[in-house]
């Protein structure tokens, strides 16, 4: 148990502000894929096959690739990327990108991928009346989309969006290969540090449950709130 | 890209190998698991409960660390016969996943127990049928029908789950793919390559589990 006590002596604290860092990375990459998937559910459900493609290749390609790799090409690729991007507008010097942005990137791209799945079935989910009686009323569309269909359609995806945000709270294990700080490199340097790598390991894996465990109940309470009059 | 493309392809081979061991053994285990979930004993109940909660609440990088690193750490464990396995990296990623895969999988398995229509067990009863024999012949058929697209599901999550084989320096697509990138640092043409063997892959799995679908729909 003094393994895990705050200050010099041990790690507890070490590994509270690492279990921060695992909240904040997934709080990000369940941000940047909301945002992606507000670009490619329109995609998807588009009539046109151009951009129905573009938005299928976008789902299809990041769900059938493995996590890690789509890190390994953020971690290699990202700083090239943007400095070929800073070239272009005359600024010639190395830019090295901070792991937490490079991390929550990859992660949100990929929590995206599921986030647009799963808007794409809640919006296909509902009752096609109410679009034609918008139609019928002359909402404008702006109108529409934010007070008929939002609304309706958050309600059908909150139990699929906390799968997501399981899925997204647990890669960001994944961004440790990375250098970032969070709950498992914590972990890694602890285990290293004192060779006692079964009981941090283990540690992590309570941290983690406990994580999921406490969302799982804010999200029901949520779940509740808008599941209300039906 | 052209010259890295015969090394990833060799390592797609131990991939594919991770992948089918442990989805061989995870179906034992989550079939054993799901078996017991429907089992009324409580506590039993709880157990095969518990065990798929933690396996599916925790990254399966965790996982693996606490089996490969971890275990080795206990003193008489490593006087015992299992030692011969859990030395290896790559029997315990298999260990892991197959472990992992198992929590998912007992949990497909027990909802398609469970959505099958008690029509077809009482029929089974009403014809005289002994209630081991309904459970091997009505049951299992069926379930394991519907259980198909969910499955499907859970062996390209497991495809994916491999990748993280090359942090315990198995060398696997994913290892591979970090080395080449590491040593040439051409990250965006081995992404390619190496996301185009498993988009490959997805895309068999998918038609192969269609096709199962096709076959045995009723």
């Amino acid at each position: 148990m003094e393994l895990l006590a705050f200050g010099k002596t041990g790690w507890g604290d070490e590994l509270f502000i690492a279990t921060l860092m695992t909240i904040a990375v997934s709080i990000t990459a369940m941000l940047i894929g909301f945002l992606f998937a507000l670009i490619f559910t329109p995609l998807k459900l588009s009539k046109n096959k151009f951009l129905n493609f573009i938005g299928n290749s976008y789902t299809t390609v990041i769900r059938g690739v493995p996590e890690l790799l789509v890190i390994y090409l953020f971690f290699f690729g990202g700083s090239g990327a943007v400095m070929y991007v800073a070239s272009i507008f005359g600024y010639n010097e190395y830019i090295e990108i901070n792991a937490f942005i490079t991390g929550s990137c990859a992660i949100g791209i990929i929590s995206g991928a599921y986030s647009t799945e799963v808007f794409r079935g809640a919006i296909q989910s509902i009752d096609k009346g109410q679009f034609e009686a918008s139609q019928v009323l002359g909402l404008k569309r702006f109108v529409y989309f934010f007070r008929v269909i939002m609304p309706q359609m958050l309600r059908l995806a909150i139990p699929n969006l906390s799968n997501v945000w399981q899925i997204t709270l647990k890669d960001t294990s994944l961004i440790s290969v990375t250098g970032l700080v969070e709950i498992m490199r914590q972990s890694y340097i602890a285990a290293g540090s004192t060779r006692d790598p079964l009981f941090f390991y283990s540690f992590a894996a309570v941290l983690y449950l406990s994580l999921t465990f406490l969302s799982m109940k804010l999200i029901n309470r949520l779940e509740i709130k808008y599941s209300r009059g039906f | 890209m052209i010259t890295s493309f015969p090394k990833l392809l060799s390592a797609t081979v131990i991939t594919l190998k991770l992948l089918s061991l442990s989805l061989f053994f995870g179906l034992f285990i989550g079939l054993l698991f799901a078996i017991l979930r429907l089992n009324k004993n409580i506590f039993i109940n709880k157990f095969a409960y518990g065990y798929s909660y933690v396996f599916r609440g925790t990254p399966l990088l965790v996982q693996i660390f606490i089996i490969y690193f971890g275990l080795g750490q206990i003193e008489y464990f490593r006087s015992t016969f299992l030692w011969v396995i859990f030395k290896e990296p790559y029997w315990c990623a298999i260990i892991a996943f197959a472990l992992n895969t198992g929590a998912y999988t007992s949990e497909i398995l027990r909802s398609a127990f469970q959505t099958i229509k008690p029509g077809f067990i009482e029929a089974g009863k009403s014809l005289g049928i002994p209630s081991k024999i309904i459970f091997y012949k009505i049951q299992i058929p069926i379930a394991i029908r519907q259980s198909l697209p969910a499955y499907g599901n859970e062996i390209i999550l497991m495809l994916k789950g491999t990748s993280l084989a090359s942090t315990v320096t198995l060398m696997d697509l994913t290892g591979v793919a970090k080395y080449i990138i590491s040593t040439t640092f051409k990250p965006i043409e081995v992404f390619i390559v190496a996301g185009s063997i498993y988009l490959f892959i997805t895309f068999v799995v998918h038609n192969i589990i269609k096709y199962l679908e096709k076959k045995y729909s009723y």
